[in-house]
């Protein structure tokens, strides 16, 4: 019989994206012993195809590329002794916080005092007649192959949605070197940043608001699209429909937390609308409703990779807390702190949605319907 | 409001913004004109500029609040902001003529006295004009910054380029 | 299609190559790259035929989540190509359906 390698911990954390990495990073500087798990071959979630500059402050690291982000993360995660679990998917979350992992090389089972989950968020999907041709992708799978891989899966792209993860995957693509024959968004204003849809919009890139997908056309890959205006009660206005040349039909409709894990460990869910459907419930400290198991970035609620840092160092500090590796006042201290700067990303017309969410969130009862 | 609308501002929602300098200043030549219109929070502008012109403050959502009287127009704040919503114009810049200046973070690159198309904030080509000069130093951190001059009747207009030289066939291969 | 020069992440200048066999045609592919870029790079955007209806399927998701990349690799059907990387020598199939174990492990 297989002999089962078990690996002792004091906090685990699966997902490296920037919550993840973030979380690690805290927890180290306490002296915690800490493990990274990821299924991916290389670390960093989604902040290595983030090839432009962020906003916020300083702090934030505003005009920094989310490339150059992800590798600061990932090198202080390992200067500080991070043990880095790649090519690991942890598919299971035992009692006694025991993480069941699948490698090339069998299973391995983790025993840890506290589990983060970064999990980040899956894209939504929008069907419609022909969408699963060749050529139909997610938004993100457009980035994945451009920004990692520097391949075009297309050279003709039509942009479904112009919230921040359209705009900015259509600004991409023209970097890249192909068309975006226009960005539809249904919505009758733009879903995203204005600068970012100014950006492409001197560019050459016409954003349709009131607009949707009807049809991906093609023998057997996509070669046109069938977009159509829609009316107030988002119709379809027959006789408004436009064929467009295009060989890239790329979704841009949305995020949701991923959490398999979370329902797994037994924590209990919210849901919060404008952070993406379910969320496991969280307290100040980004713990769940199962005590040493906490939550950070699109897990917790779709938002973006600097509320994921912020998030994540919440956790990381909070978790060694727990095991008392730093001081209850200092780490109390340092996560006021945290929030202080988090509050400040979630305010104005775009942020101050999601801090009232984390609010409604953070306020309901310990033992909500799910 | 056309930025919401239609994904660009019009002329209007910029000249009634605290970026914005006065129509005054402009006149006078070499100024920056800060098109950021939406609160949202970043203000690496204020942290660029050495002048202290650009004002965001707390919190940092508040719209950049431009003192043209400060500005010199070095252009440092170009290639610092995030959303590429920061232009030099120079209105004085030779009879006729405007120097206007933008980020361009595409390949290929112009070249010095080349030709290109003009084009506004909803990527109309509005006309021709001449690259003076491309500069792309290592603090820009991969945003060069074309500085183009044009007839001096599209300087409120003129926000970006388009490449008219054909060399972007070599950006991608089977 | 590949990019070769662009504006941020600079000119490509990977330069070791392996050959993989796609469908039995030898294919350049860059190492350190799944097997969907690859194909990709060539044009090549039908990684699968469905059981039911005979449709084709390629990319979607590009991060391991949705199978619709999945093709026979090696004798092995079932494997997600946006995740997994090319090899000297690979031999990848067009997936019929569900596939069929070529090789017994």
């Amino acid at each position: 019989m297989e002999k089962q390698k078990i690996v002792k911990t004091d906090i685990a954390i699966i997902g490296t994206g920037p919550a993840g990495l973030a979380a690690a990073i805290e927890s180290a500087k306490t002296g915690a012993d800490v493990i990274l798990i990821d299924e991916n071959a290389q670390p960093g979630g989604q902040l290595f195809k983030q090839i432009h500059k962020f906003f916020g402050s300083k702090e934030h690291y505003a005009k920094i590329r989310g490339i150059d982000i992800g590798q600061k993360l990932c090198n202080e995660a390992k200067d500080l002794g991070v043990h880095l679990m790649l090519n690991t998917v942890a598919f299971a979350i035992y009692d006694d916080k025991i993480i069941a992992g699948m490698t090339s090389n069998g299973t391995i089972l983790i025993k840890t005092k506290c589990i983060i989950l970064a999990l980040g968020a899956n894209e939504n999907t929008l069907a419609f007649k022909g969408w699963t041709k060749p050529g139909v992708i997610g938004a993100g799978a457009a980035q994945t192959m451009i920004n990692l891989y520097r391949v075009l899966p297309g050279k003709r792209f039509l942009m479904v949605g112009s919230g921040n993860v359209g705009l900015i995957v259509s600004y991409q693509i023209l970097q890249a070197g192909a068309k975006v024959l226009a960005v539809i968004e249904a919505m009758p204003k733009v879903g995203g940043y204005g600068v970012h849809a100014a950006k492409i919009s001197r560019a050459g890139i016409p954003i349709f608001t009131s607009h949707t997908v009807l049809e991906a056309k093609g023998e057997k890959e996509v070669s046109s699209a069938v977009i159509c205006e829609l009316d107030e009660n988002f119709t379809p206005i027959r006789g408004k429909e436009k064929e467009i040349k295009v060989d890239v039909i790329c979704l841009a409709v949305g995020l949701t937390p991923q959490t398999d894990l979370a329902r797994m460990a037994g924590c209990r869910f919210e849901y919060i609308n404008e952070l993406g459907g379910f969320v496991p419930w969280h307290d100040e400290n980004m713990e769940t409703t199962i005590p040493g198991i906490y939550v950070a970035g699109d897990t917790a609620g779709v938002e973006e990779a600097s509320t994921a840092i912020d998030e994540g160092r919440i956790s990381g500090i909070a978790a060694a807390s727990s095991l008392t590796l730093i001081n209850k006042r200092k780490a109390e201290e340092k996560i006021l702190h945290i929030w202080e700067r988090l509050n400040s990303l979630r305010i104005g017309s775009f942020g101050q949605n999601r801090q009232d969410a984390k609010k409604v969130l953070m306020k309901a009862r310990k033992n909500p319907c799910l | 409001m056309s930025l919401e609308k239609n994904g660009y501002p019009d002329i209007d929602e910029i000249k009634n913004s605290p970026g914005y300098p006065g129509d005054s200043r402009l006149a006078r030549g070499n100024c920056i004109v800060i098109e950021c219109i939406q609160e949202i929070p970043c203000n690496p502008c204020e942290v660029a500029c050495k002048f202290g012109a650009i004002k965001v403050g707390q919190p940092i959502t508040n719209l950049p609040v431009f003192d043209g009287e400060l500005c010199t127009g070095c252009g440092n704040c170009i290639a610092d902001c995030p959303g590429q919503a920061i232009f030099l114009v120079n209105k004085a810049y030779a009879p006729g003529k405007a120097l206007v200046a933008f980020p361009y973070e595409f390949y290929p690159l112009p070249e010095k006295d080349e030709i290109v198309a003009v084009v506004n904030r909803s990527g109309k080509d509005i006309g021709r004009g001449k690259v003076v000069k491309v500069i792309n130093p290592k603090k820009n951190d991969h945003t060069p910054v074309i500085y183009l001059e044009v007839p001096l009747e599209l300087a409120d207009e003129a926000r970006s380029m388009k490449d008219l030289s054909g060399k972007k066939d070599e950006q991608e291969r089977e | 299609m590949r990019v070769i020069n662009h504006p941020i992440l600079g000119k490509d200048e990977r330069k070791k190559k392996v050959t993989i066999y796609v469908d039995d045609k030898p294919i350049s592919a860059i190492q350190g790259e799944p097997i969907l870029a690859s194909l990709l790079a060539q044009g090549i955007r039908v990684n699968r035929i469905t059981k039911k209806m005979k449709e084709p399927r390629g990319l979607y998701c590009g991060i391991g989540r949705c199978t619709d990349c999945v093709m026979i690799v090696n004798g092995i059907p079932n494997v997600r190509t946006c995740v997994t990387f090319v090899e000297e020598g690979m031999r990848i199939e067009t997936q019929e359906g569900l596939g069929q174990w070529k090789n017994k492990k």
